[in-house]
């Protein structure tokens, strides 16, 4: 089957934590130039952006998210800057990926188009009620295996697509600490859907989504206190795909995980991990007390849309984690107002 | 006799640990090819089909041969849970089996040399000089030879991470580890009880599937193991397979099928479903992925299909049935996992096929079959073929 990308279906939301966007646009020219830029500067950020000419792009700064927002309880500093993108874009699809990130190569040396696999995957149905053990079954050269059922061969509607990171991987501070020299090479040539009910650490380096179905799920929830700008120093992703994984098992609709790869550079800096290990514990502690929660956690038949859900979830969180610590009081404070900012601001459809 | 022959692997890993299980009803030329990996092993051949016809095996093997006269003196009224003319007869391998971990292979599997390019040629090319004598030595990518059985007893030997996917696959494994957002608490993960590989050449379809796609092969080679998660169901099968015996043997019933039978080719998925259900309860992994073996021969689409179509429309009622298998808290050992599903096979399949009520009962033959075996105290059954 051959997937028709429309130039107008996609919007490439990019978080600029750097000024100098240079090399990275340049490096991503050949895959993003027919399609629309929305570049969102850390607010933060006192230096002007650098961005490359030839792109069709739009640039939000501090003022412009101020102007637009109005007042907000949501903090979208550091990493949380690309969620105000997800919210003015008026696309289907979004493809979001670090600024610290360029084509990877594949197997056979050829540099990989992130934005196209990302739409692909997003484009065929995801499996997540049986797993396929030849993985995607809808790529070409593959198929479902025998012993896969008939009737769950149509799949479900796949709106997030989770793509990964060759040399830099993303992993947490006291990985970094005790493996600084690691680097991701193996390239895994798979797409794969993640079942119903697992769970998962989404990383928001590099995603696609469907923001029409899954727009209000995918939200900057959980702020660490001592958040920062290194990878390691967030959770929101985290948070937010673990939210969004209930969404899309609750509603019926599929997550992707494997290609596309990024090749993530910057080496990484043992001694500013150590710094940020003994600065903030954190993250890391945190996900311990959510485990249980989301493995428990059910919504209710009525939450029909992903606001629905997030509204329910909210909730939940409150209630069960809210006394558990009060960064958890602050995400559900704040999914209740991202999906309220999400109907004054977002739309729902192009 | 061998040319071109790379370097024998270095200390064979677990080799008074591990059986290899085979079901033949033809040669077992393949040997030939697996001598460098598998020589160390001690094989069970399990015979199929008329027992009056001599099997073949190379020399220098260490095995063990059963055929259906064996069985039927062995397990007596009992034999009647082991498969006839099918190759699900291999089950009675596990059983007989002493060992703590089981390699199971089919006699069409080749080991896998590694380059890809060449991967329509190779398949005849493989058969051919297998007919003039001359055997590869599979090598990755890298150069580096692929030991099917080596990668399988790393993967029994690390542990599964099945409450929680990690991105980056099996983390466990070299050049790997768990991502950003893994919870700790949940980074020593549970012992794996089953290794379930993969095939390059002919894929393992269906029947309809062969037939719409009859030239498709598989040349993707996915350089993963993941764990599959728990509450997730799987299509098991038995061409490239090891398990932890000890630990799920008696969940590893291949069924009834074959001769007598009304279903075929459904066998290793009942044992998958079983065992799944039941590695899920205790708290047990499951890998899938790496290592590859070369699926030689495609079988007759046309056969298999008459085989398949019973299973094809029971599926449909048995993947709500074992996604909705709840197993009591007193069900604390693999056995007693079984027999409880039994119960619930014969309650809630039964009403689909009179088939089902049949399995149930052989379910419980099994398992009284295998406690008999394995019982402490049972002296050794003696089988039909040399040991040496």
């Amino acid at each position: 089957m051959s997937l028709n990308i429309e130039d107008n279906e996609v919007d490439i939301v990019i978080a600029a934590l750097r000024s100098d966007l240079t090399a990275f646009m340049e490096k991503w020219r050949p895959f993003f130039s027919r399609f629309h830029l929305i570049i969102i500067k850390d607010p933060d950020m006192e230096e002007d952006l650098q961005i490359p000419p030839g792109f069709d792009h739009q640039v939000f700064t501090k003022s412009d998210m101020a102007q637009i927002l109005g007042a907000t309880s949501i903090n979208f500093s550091g990493h949380s800057c690309r969620y105000f993108g997800y919210l003015v874009s008026r696309k289907k699809y979004i493809v979001s990926i670090d600024d610290d990130c360029l084509p990877a190569r594949d197997n056979t040396g050829t540099l990989v188009d992130a934005v196209a696999q990302h739409i692909v995957n997003l484009k065929t149905p995801a499996t997540p009620f049986f797993f396929n053990t030849l993985y995607d079954p809808f790529c070409k050269g593959a198929d479902f295996v025998r012993g896969f059922p008939f009737s769950l061969r149509n799949g479900v509607e796949c709106v997030l697509s989770c793509g990964l990171w060759l040399n830099i991987a993303d992993y947490d501070a006291p990985t970094q600490v005790v493996k600084p020299n690691d680097r991701n090479v193996r390239y895994v040539d798979a797409v794969m859907t993640v079942p119903v009910r697992a769970m998962m650490p989404v990383s928001g380096i590099n995603i696609g989504f469907n923001r029409e179905l899954l727009g209000p799920a995918l939200l900057p929830g959980l702020r660490l206190a001592g958040e920062g700008k290194q990878r390691w120093e967030t959770m929101e992703d985290i948070w937010c795909g673990l939210c969004t994984k209930v969404v899309c098992d609750h509603l019926g609709l599929g997550v992707k995980s494997g290609l596309p790869y990024v090749w993530r550079g910057d080496g990484v800096d043992a001694q500013g991990a150590m710094e940020s290990l003994k600065r903030e514990w954190e993250g890391v502690k945190l996900m311990e007390e959510v485990v249980p929660f989301f493995q428990s956690v059910r919504l209710p038949r009525t939450a029909v849309t992903a606001e629905d859900c997030v509204i329910e979830m909210a909730a939940m969180v409150k209630e069960q984690l809210g006394p558990l610590n009060p960064v958890f009081a602050s995400a559900a404070d704040a999914m209740v107002e991202w999906v309220k900012l999400w109907k004054a601001v977002g739309s729902q459809g192009a | 006799m061998a040319e071109g022959y790379g370097s024998i692997p270095s200390t064979p890993l677990l080799k008074d640990e591990l059986d290899i299980v085979i079901p033949t009803i033809r040669n077992l030329d393949f040997l030939e090819m697996w001598r460098p990996f598998f020589q160390p092993y001690h094989l069970i051949i399990v015979q199929d089909g008329d027992p009056s016809k001599t099997i073949k095996v190379p020399e220098g093997f260490d095995y063990e041969l059963y055929n259906r006269n064996d069985i039927n003196r062995i397990l007596g009224p009992k034999a009647s849970c082991i498969s006839f003319k099918d190759s699900a007869c291999r089950c009675f391998g596990y059983m007989i089996s002493k060992k703590k971990y089981i390699f199971t292979i089919d006699d069409d599997c080749f080991v896998w040399v590694g380059d890809l390019g060449e991967a329509g040629i190779f398949a005849g090319f493989a058969d051919l000089l297998l007919d003039v004598g001359i055997y590869l030595v599979a090598k990755d990518p890298s150069g580096k030879q692929i030991n099917a059985l080596e990668q399988h007893i790393k993967n029994l030997l690390a542990p599964s991470t099945p409450f929680f996917f990690n991105t980056l696959y099996d983390p466990f494994r070299e050049g790997a580890d768990f991502v950003r957002g893994y919870p700790f608490s949940l980074r020593e993960g549970v012992t794996t009880a089953v290794s379930h590989g993969l095939w390059l050449n002919i894929p393992d379809y269906d029947a309809p599937t062969q037939l719409v796609k009859p030239h498709e092969r598989n040349t993707r080679y996915v350089d993963a193991v993941l764990t599959v998660p728990k509450g997730t169901l799987f299509p098991m099968c038995g061409m490239n397979l090891a398990f932890n015996r000890e630990l799920i043997g008696p969940a590893m019933y291949f069924g009834l099928m074959g001769d007598g039978q009304p279903i075929g080719r459904y066998d290793d998925m009942w044992a998958g479903w079983c065992t799944k259900v039941i590695c899920d309860h205790l708290g047990l992994g499951v890998k899938t992925g790496l290592p590859y073996i070369w699926h030689s021969k495609a079988s007759n689409p046309f056969v298999n299909l008459k085989k398949e179509y019973n299973g094809i429309f029971w599926q449909e009622e048995l993947i709500p049935f074992f996604q909705s298998a709840v197993l009591s808290k007193d069900c604390t050992t693999v056995q007693k996992c079984y027999i409880e599903l039994s119960k619930q096979v014969r309650e809630k399949l039964g009403k689909i096929d009179p088939y089902f009520n049949k399995l149930a009962d052989a379910m419980v033959t099994w398992i009284e079959a295998w406690d008999e075996l394995n019982h402490s105290g049972a002296a050794a059954e003696k089988p039909n073929g040399p040991a040496k």
